[in-house]
């Protein structure tokens, strides 16, 4: 059902909502950016219409309000093991607002952390009461090319919310529960269609006929050898990384007391192939930079049937040596059809 | 609610095997069903989790053969029989004894690839054994590296086994040299069916396999058991992953016409 409202009564179904929900979205800090004079924009709790960033893309992903870039598993003692509580622990849940690709990213963390094999625990727990509000997107950003990644339309979320002028919200409602919020407020009760984008200034084109070993065969993969410090802010960015690393710690050096974690891992940071006896794989840059394009465009999809890669254009912008992923996957399709698909 | 499947369950050290100073099997209390070439995370809380194939299957008992390389399995050696461990698992797709029932086998391992292998060949080297030939071609590094001593004795019985070591500065009795060296020499019958398992070092997996197929081996009758960094066993962590096979889902253990094909 759709709906048109003002700001003052979003707000009011906000705060009504944020007594039983967390909510997140983008948000603008001003002089949060270390490196320029612009603003940070990333993700943080919100209560009112006027803190969401509805115009900016946030740097980093919302799948840090739900998959914590740390998360405590469990505690310990010497002998006994405990399970630890949900971050929505006596909370209904969260609602999170994010834009078409990020939708299309949510997809790919289910597919990994809900169905490639059993379903994880701790993200299945958080997973289950989360809603997701479209923020939707009238113009793309100059690194976007979501529309050659076919994610730049979903009709899969909650809601929608697109400000229009002044003080005009445009609402789609598609959870039921919610309907009622709406009605309450609504000035006009008529059918919305959220603005979604139909053309990228950036373009790019994924090969579709690549084995891995014709990839691996290109020339380009040692040029970033040297050029990427591998500092994996292109993994952290991203909102469809999934990879993490277990990590154990005692409270006190001599207590036997501690918990488990899981931290983010990165496939281009030292040490993510490392094994017993000194031995590692992809040691160069350049290799890891292959094995991120392959999985991102190539291997991903194999395995599900769909890219994992949904074109936010995050990795492009984050780059402190402003390696553009959009380009290696112009250059893989590239150097295919030069080389005739070989 | 679903099961957990990151808390480790507690799991009492029954025994203890010391092969040599760096290498010792521990005998875990385990009930439930398991595989050869299938591991389990094994844990100590504090020091961090290391996947551990097992290296036997016992009523009511898994073992383990760890060698001592660093945090976790350093800690571990400080365990005694009565202690216990924390475990989850087990996980991965092991071996399928019955690709092999029939046929003319070779296992071919090095060092502690023979715990995941183990279990095959204590099955087809029993009485009721269903191949039709086993041939065990293990290498260690020196005599005292030497794992499953008396395994190997036993298997003798109903096995042709070959030990080799790289070196052996005493008089150990061993040939010296590389398992590869064996391969050429193979006596098979049957070509078209005689199946190969080959477990090790990469290197030594390179080398064997290439041997193999030389000798007339198919492809598609050579198995391999691969091992990558671990973190989760459940497809979740990325670690494993090679191409787009998760080695702790869809392996370790690969037959070699898919397994070759992957590129780290
Ligand atoms: C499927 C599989 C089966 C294995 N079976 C056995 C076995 O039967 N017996 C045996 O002794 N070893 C086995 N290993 C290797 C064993 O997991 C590592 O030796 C162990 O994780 C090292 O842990 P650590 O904490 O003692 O070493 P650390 O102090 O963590 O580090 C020592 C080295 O081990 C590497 N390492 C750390 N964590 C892992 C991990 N999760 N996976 C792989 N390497 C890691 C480190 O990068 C480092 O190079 C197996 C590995 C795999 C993947
Ligand atoms: S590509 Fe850029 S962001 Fe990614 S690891 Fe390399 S330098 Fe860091
Ligand atoms: S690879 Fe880059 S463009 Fe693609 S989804 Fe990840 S961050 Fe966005
Ligand atoms: S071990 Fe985590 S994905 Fe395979």
């Amino acid at each position: 059902m759709g709906y048109i409202l003002s700001k003052e009564g979003l707000n009011k179904i906000l705060s009504a909502l944020s007594k039983e929900y967390m909510i997140f979205a983008p948000k603008i800090f001003e002089n949060g950016n270390k490196f320029s004079d612009l603003p940070l924009v990333r993700y943080g709790r919100v209560n009112s219409v006027d803190e969401i960033a509805f115009d900016a893309k946030s740097s980093n992903s919302f799948k840090e309000t739900f998959m914590p870039i740390s998360q405590t598993l469990f505690f310990f003692t010497e002998d006994a093991v405990k399970e630890a509580d949900s971050p929505l622990a006596g909370q209904k849940g969260a609602i999170v607002f994010l834009r078409s690709c990020d939708i299309h990213a949510l997809k790919r963390l289910d597919e990994i952390y809900l169905n490639n094999s059993e379903a994880d625990y701790y993200y299945k727990r958080v997973r289950d009461k989360i809603k997701f509000v479209l923020l939707p997107c009238k113009e793309p950003f100059a690194s976007c090319f979501c529309v050659d990644m076919q994610s730049n339309k979903t009709e899969s979320y909650d809601a929608s919310v697109e400000i229009d002028g002044e003080n005009t919200v445009c609402i789609d409602c598609k959870n039921h529960e919610w309907d009622c919020f709406f009605k309450e407020a609504a000035q006009k009760v008529l059918p919305v269609t959220p603005s979604f984008v139909v053309e990228t200034k950036t373009r790019v084109s994924v090969p579709e006929q690549l084995s891995a070993a014709q990839a691996t065969a290109l020339g380009f993969w040692a040029e970033y050898d040297g050029r990427c410090i591998n500092c994996g802010r292109c993994n952290f960015s991203c909102p469809t990384c999934t990879c993490y690393t277990m990590q154990d710690l005692f409270y006190s050096d001599n207590g036997r007391a501690g918990e488990r974690r899981r931290v983010w891992a990165s496939c281009m940071v030292d040490g993510f192939t490392d094994v017993a006896g000194g031995g590692a794989y992809r040691k160069k840059n350049g290799e890891r930079m292959r094995f991120k394009a392959l999985h991102k465009v190539l291997d991903f999809k194999q395995r599900f049937g769909y890219t994992m890669c949904v074109g936010c254009g995050r990795c492009d912008d984050i780059c402190p040596e402003y390696i553009s992923f959009s380009t290696i996957i112009n250059r893989l399709s590239g150097e295919v059809t030069q080389n005739g698909g070989e | 609610m679903e099961e957990n499947n990151y808390l480790p369950f507690r799991s009492e050290v029954i025994d203890i095997i010391r092969h040599t100073k760096l290498e010792y099997t521990f005998k875990m209390a385990y009930n439930g069903a398991v595989l050869p070439g299938q591991f389990f995370e094994v844990s100590i809380p504090g020091f961090g989790e290391a996947p551990i194939s097992v290296s036997g299957i016992d009523s009511g008992s898994v073992d383990l053969t760890i060698r001592r390389v660093g945090n976790v399995t350093g800690e571990l050696f400080t365990r005694r029989p009565g202690g216990a461990l924390f475990m989850r698992g087990p996980y991965g797709n092991g071996f399928a004894v019955g690709d092999y029932a029939g046929r003319e086998l070779v296992v071919i391992a090095g060092g502690t690839g023979v715990s995941p292998v183990r279990g095959v060949i204590t099955h087809f080297a029993s009485q009721n054994s269903d191949a039709k030939k086993l041939t065990v071609i293990a290498g260690f590094k020196t005599p005292e590296d030497i794992l499953f001593r008396k395994d190997f004795e036993a298997w003798k019985k109903r096995a042709a086994v070959i030990l080799t070591v790289d070196k052996d500065e005493g008089n150990g009795g061993y040939p010296v040299g590389l398992v590869t060296e064996y391969i050429p020499k193979l006596d098979i019958q049957d070509l078209n069916t005689a199946a190969a398992i080959v477990v090790g070092p990469p290197p030594m997996m390179r080398f064997s396999t290439k041997g193999l197929i030389e000798r007339g081996f198919k492809e598609s009758n050579i198995w391999i058991s691969q091992e990558r960094r671990m973190c989760c066993g459940i497809g979740k962590c990325g670690h494993c992953k090679v191409n787009e096979v998760y080695i702790c889902l869809d392996g370790p253990v690969f037959n070699f016409s898919r397994g070759r094909h992957l590129i780290d």
